[in-house]
């Protein structure tokens, strides 16, 4: 496919281009090649050793698949287990959407540039598999979509490129989970994703990192959002990481379309995580909101938003909290960029700690002061998400309850 | 019972309160009357026992335990409480949660509570986030039936409540401190009466909860100092009369 070639060859000439932002990595200390595995019927899933569903779970992985409406898990390189349970949504692995949809290709690299750093450019060189996942006119997924990348093999270079697609009315919540097998802390992870969400349509995007102390990882997303379509962007990250760096970018290409961002990030000593948003307001009428709420336990965390109004009549805001608890540093960059007159954007930002009073007042009402202590902490990560379903509410809560263990 | 003896505090290095002594006895419910900056404020949250108020002498008994150098919270399981003035907002907690922490291992009804001060309406609200003067007063006072203590510590309860909620506000404080018992068939007054074990402390201004509060007993606070009287409407007659400086006068000179 002459379209293909094109882009190994300008993913070659970018094999060695840093990315703008953090540590730049030899991606050469890593291993590539792929690690064959055989399709998980349901009950292989259900059979998996305690341990690790245990780590799926921790991943908002459901692996009853009770209160799902479709499944994707990709063991280090392969896809386990891929389908779905409703009409009108579709999961498909890349690979086999590349070989036999020719769609495929009126959205693959259409929003992410392949030649951005070397990790596209490693992404195209040498994929080794992803998710696509799509609903088709005015379908409406009754429950989530789960979808879940897992590294088992040590020291393991997984390149993922994940395509998702909500068509025009219909209503698609994902929730994806992150994370390494027990006794693998090494690897590095390079995901691509990109979010086609056309007219009217609504997206919830939630995903839950439960990576490594020595992994490296570098997702690249960015998202289109059609007329009248809204784009929800979930992010949580309570475990240690080696380095971590996203900046998922936005472009609200329709009138009154909305893109709202949430993400709670707890940094671990040794960790660091470049973190962020971006969102264009291109069209009159839209909408868009990034809340951050970040814990410093010892580790470093970045936390950038950027909202960049491109015409009248959009409003948008953005908002930074963070809590330093245990050491470490919270940089936090908020950026709004009017590019003409009528725009209402805002920003709040806040680096501290937990104010004493507050602890006073739980501490009369009968808590003790470390009991206190993790009620104030829950209640900073504790983010109202409208139009999130239950069931992924559930898993954001049961992310934050694991972390207090870490915080505390 | 709570008894003060000779309590010296120091906030930030400044003297507040200076040889105070005060005894609350099971049942009774007294009156702190003051003007602004007398250090009202200070003394309560000394009893709750906020570090930052620094006792440098005397001691605080409740219950037979020197509660000096308590942490609040070991105070608090002790059986004290405190309804504040302005309450710091706690992001992210919802007030049925917070209801719920007072009340610990006791089992209430959330919502039904809530309705005795016309508050169901708040519950899913974070806590005091928002929440306007006379809101607050109701939340306070809503933990305060979750928490249930047996020395119940008011500050400015009916300051900034509406008309409209002002005999709310003075009822639940009426019934929470035991003084709205009536006779029963089995017992008289006088048993009901003897029988009351809560105590209270509440600063007023207005004296407006006098209306609702039966009081057994007015202080007044001035410039860090306590003088005391048997009548608290006296006191505020007085006060509303003559103003702070000659009522503490008078005071001094009786005692
Ligand atoms: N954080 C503080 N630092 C220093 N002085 C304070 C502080 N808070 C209160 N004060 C002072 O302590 C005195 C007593 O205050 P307070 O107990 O609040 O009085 P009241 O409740 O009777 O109005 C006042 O002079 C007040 O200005
Ligand atoms: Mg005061």
């Amino acid at each position: 496919m002459p379209n293909r070639e094109q882009l190994r060859e300008r993913a070659l000439k970018a094999v060695n281009k840093p990315a703008a932002l953090g540590a730049d990595i030899d991606l050469a200390q890593f291993d590539l090649s792929p690690v064959e595995r055989r399709p998980m019927d349901k009950e292989e899933l259900l059979s998996l050793p305690p341990i690790e569903k245990q780590r799926l779970m921790m991943a908002g992985i459901d692996v009853t698949e009770s209160e799902r409406s479709g499944t994707y898990i990709q063991m280090d390189t392969s896809v386990v287990r891929c389908g779905t349970k409703q009409e009108g949504i579709e999961v498909i692995p890349i690979r086999q959407a590349l070989e036999k949809y020719d769609w495929i290709w009126d959205y693959y690299w259409k929003l992410v540039a392949v030649d951005a750093d070397k990790y596209t450019a490693a992404v195209e060189l040498n994929l080794h598999d992803g998710y696509v996942i799509r609903a088709l006119p005015g379908a409406k997924s009754v429950y989530p979509v789960q979808a879940c990348l897992y590294i088992d093999k040590p020291n393991l270079q997984q390149n993922v490129h994940n395509i998702i697609i909500a068509e025009e009315d219909s209503e698609l919540h994902i929730i994806t989970g992150c994370s390494t097998s027990p006794h693998t802390t090494r690897g590095a992870h390079l995901g691509i994703s990109e979010f086609f969400v056309k007219k009217n349509a609504k997206l919830s995007f939630t995903m839950i990192h439960n990576w490594a102390e020595d992994m490296v990882v570098r997702p690249r997303s960015v998202a289109r959002v059609e007329e009248g379509g809204l784009f929800l962007n979930n992010y949580i990250c309570m475990k240690p990481v080696r380095t971590l760096q996203l900046y998922p970018t936005t472009h609200l290409v329709g009138e009154n379309a909305v893109a709202r961002y949430y993400s709670i990030i707890v940094g671990s000593p040794g960790s660091e995580y470049d973190v962020g948003g971006r969102v264009h307001l291109k069209e009159v009428g839209t909408r868009a909101e990034i809340v951050a709420r970040t814990i410093s336990n010892g580790g470093k965390i970045i936390a950038r938003g950027h909202l960049i109004g491109e015409v009248p009549d959009i409003k948008a805001h953005l908002e930074c909290k963070g809590l330093i608890l245990n050491g470490g540093i919270i940089h936090a960059i908020p950026e709004l960029e009017g590019r003409v007159d009528g725009v209402e954007m805002s920003h709040e930002a806040a680096v501290g700690k937990i104010a004493a009073e507050e602890i006073a007042y739980l501490m009369s009402r009968g808590l003790s002061e470390d009991e206190a202590t993790a009620t104030i902490v829950r209640g900073f990560l504790s983010v109202d998400i409208p139009g999130l379903p239950p069931q992924l509410k559930a898993e954001i809560d049961r992310a934050v309850e694991q972390s207090d263990k870490t915080v505390m | 019972m709570l008894l003060i003896e000779d309590l010296e505090v120091e906030l930030a290095g400044k003297k507040l309160l200076k040889h105070i002594d005060l005894e609350i006895k099971p049942g009774e419910t007294h009156i702190l009357f003051g003007p602004n900056g007398s250090g009202k404020t200070s003394l309560l949250m000394t009893i709750m026992g906020y570090p930052q108020y620094k006792v440098t002498g005397g001691k605080i008994i409740f219950k037979g335990v020197d509660i000096t150098h308590l942490p609040i919270n070991e105070r608090a399981e002790l059986g004290i409480g405190m309804a504040y003035q302005r309450p710091p907002t706690i992001h992210g907690v919802k007030t049925h949660q917070m209801v719920k922490i007072c009340a610990r291992d006791r089992d209430v009804e959330v919502t039904e509570l809530a309705r005795r001060v016309n508050f169901q309406d708040f519950l899913d609200r974070d806590v005091n986030v928002g929440f306007s003067g006379g809101e607050i007063k109701r939340s306070e006072l809503l933990q305060l039936m979750a928490q249930d203590p047996d020395l119940m510590l008011f500050d400015e309860p009916e300051s900034g409540v509406d008309i409209e909620n002002i005999a709310l506000v003075g009822q639940t404080i009426a019934r929470l401190l035991q003084k709205e018992c009536t006779p029963t068939d089995i017992k008289s007054m006088l048993q009901v009466k003897r029988e009351r074990t809560k105590m209270g402390l509440i600063i007023t201004h207005t004296g407006h909860i006098l209306e609702y509060v039966n009081a057994d007993k007015g202080q007044v606070l001035f410039d860090g100092v306590l003088s005391c009287s048997d009548n608290p409407r006296g006191i505020l007659e007085c006060i509303s009369q003559m103003g702070y400086e000659e009522c503490v006068r008078c005071q001094i000179a009786s005692n």
